[in-house]
């Protein structure tokens, strides 16, 4: 249970999870925000609106995928690095997860990282791919890792030259 | 004898914004802080905050901090002191403070009191062995100093700071061996623990730490499970090497200044202990004296700032001051912090406020 372990369970995920079809369609947001807290820059960042407008500030954000162009502006404006892209259609064999990257060193284009998974164990390789830097928020650099289709759905974070930052 | 219009003690997130509230009012404002940076707790601030864009949402405490002061800097009826240590408050309504070697003796006509919190610590055997840190020490070693405490750290307490921290040290290249939750679940935002959890930090909820060990300083701890009453399991011990551990179990409201000038207190468990009755302009129960932050009840940043102009507004208010949007800047800060503590997060404070409004 997330509140107990801080890792969403596999029906939480399934809630914010596009459709199989939507998936293979291209790149697009993945908002891994399961409590209601007072926060809203996801929706005052989207330039798509594909975020739905909050009521009330604690309100969940609801992604209308079919408005998202997986542009990942949100992913460096969401103060919890909760949002993710993934993009099924980046090629035959390999999958693209773009994901909030906040450490040092910053990983150099062609390297070849550990992808982690939501727990942080090494789920397999990734070979980043480009690093984007959005405009006010320069210090969350946007990581675009690919890694094989299998891992899409759980590489949540990298590891960079074997640099272990826990246990 | 100082005289000014407001005095306002404590530059964080609420004094700052007092500051500026009262200032553009036109108020003379004196506003002291012991410290010798301003921004109280901001400055540590690596993180993004939540909120609103108003509240300045997906921007870094740090940053904020300077937005808040380069404000400050703007007005001419505002002295700042930063040194200036207030250490009394008397019943002529005089407070005194020690500033760069001198005493001084401070007439205001309003207060606010922006002190705002001091961290808990956690009796357990060993709890005095260097080593043993409370979180805002760590943050101010490591974020404003640029010194680490250690090479492996173990976490007690996953209230928000107890998360922020640990992201923080993992970003400064200290271990994180784990962190330790005496509740069932986890306290702060979910999305904080998610991005620690996938740096590879294990949560331990219904844990807590039996005791510290090391020779002249903190080696390792011991922890283990409590049930579900909260009693301690035998057999579930776990031996965690490391040589920090860091207290992050709440903080409690720094109130001294309200007790000495005799404002009503109450015992709020949910605002972090003992805190001050107050009005819908945050005035106590002694008149003139205004309160903001977490010196009134312990939250999040975006409200102590949200507090502070509320605090600030009124306060230049009740002295004749005006500005022409009065009415619309105070109930935009009363919508935004009831917006703030609308939501299942909010509940604690909520109840804890009820107890409080005169």
């Amino acid at each position: 249970m997330l509140t107990k372990t801080g890792v969403p369970t596999a029906q939480e995920l399934d809630r914010v999870t596009p459709t199989r079809h939507r998936l293979e369609q291209g790149p697009v947001a993945i908002i891994e925000c399961f409590q209601q807290i007072p926060c809203n820059p996801c929706f005052l960042s989207c330039k798509q609106g594909a975020i739905q407008e909050f009521s009330d500030i604690n309100d969940l954000p609801v992604l209308d995928d079919s408005k998202c162009t997986g542009c990942g502006i949100c992913i460096a404006n969401c103060p919890g690095l909760a949002i993710f892209v993934v993009d099924y259609s980046y090629s035959p064999d390999e999958g693209l997860v773009k994901l909030p990257y906040e450490f040092l060193p910053v990983p150099e284009i062609d390297a070849q990282v550990d992808a982690l998974d939501r727990e942080g164990r090494i789920a397999g390789k990734g070979r980043v791919v480009k690093v984007q830097r959005f405009k006010g928020q320069e210090r969350t650099p946007v990581v675009w890792l690919a890694v094989p289709k299998d891992l899409v759905m759980s590489v949540r974070n990298i590891k960079v030259g074997g640099q272990s930052h826990a246990r | 004898m100082l005289k000014t219009d407001i005095a306002i003690i404590g530059a964080g997130p609420a004094g700052l914004n007092a500051a500026i509230s009262a200032a553009a009012m036109g108020a003379k404002v004196l506003l002291l802080d012991r410290d010798d940076r301003a921004g109280g707790q901001l400055i540590k601030q690596t993180h993004k905050f939540f909120g609103s864009r108003e509240l300045h949402a997906s921007l870094r405490g740090i940053d904020i901090a300077s937005l808040l002061l380069a404000r400050v800097r703007e007005f001419d009826n505002i002295d700042f002191r930063l040194g200036a240590t207030v250490l009394g408050y008397y019943e002529d309504g005089v407070i005194t403070a020690e500033y760069r070697g001198n005493f001084l003796k401070i007439k205001a006509d309003r207060y606010v009191i922006a002190t705002g919190a001091s961290e808990k610590i956690l009796p357990f055997p060993n709890n005095d062995l260097p080593g043993v840190y409370g979180a805002g020490a760590v943050q101010t070693l490591t974020n404003v100093y640029g010194v680490l405490p250690g090479k492996r750290v173990i976490m007690v307490g996953s209230g928000n700071i107890g998360l922020i921290v640990s992201y923080q040290l993992l970003q400064a290249g200290v271990q994180v061996a784990g962190i330790v939750e005496a509740a069932p679940g986890i306290g702060g935002y979910l999305v904080h623990a998610a991005k620690i959890r996938r740096a590879g930090v294990p949560i331990y909820t219904s844990h807590t730490i039996k005791e510290a060990y090391g020779d002249s300083s903190v080696q390792g701890a011991v922890i283990w499970q409590l049930d579900e009453k909260w009693q301690p399991l035998n057999g579930t011990e776990k031996d965690i090497e490391a040589d920090v551990i860091c207290i992050a179990v709440g903080l409690t409201p720094l109130t001294e200044l309200l007790w000495q000038a005799g404002c009503q207190m109450k015992y709020v468990p949910q605002l972090g202990g003992h805190v001050n009755l107050r009005d819908e302009n945050l005035m106590t129960s002694v008149p003139g004296i205004y309160v903001a932050g977490d010196v009134s009840g312990v939250e999040e940043a975006s409200a102590a700032m949200l507090e502070g102009k509320l605090a600030g507004l009124a306060a230049a208010k009740s002295l004749g001051y005006s500005i022409e949007n009065y009415d619309e800047l105070w109930q935009q800060a009363i919508s935004q912090l009831d917006g703030l503590r609308s939501g299942p997060a909010g509940e604690k404070i909520r109840s804890g406020l009820k107890m409080l409004v005169r």
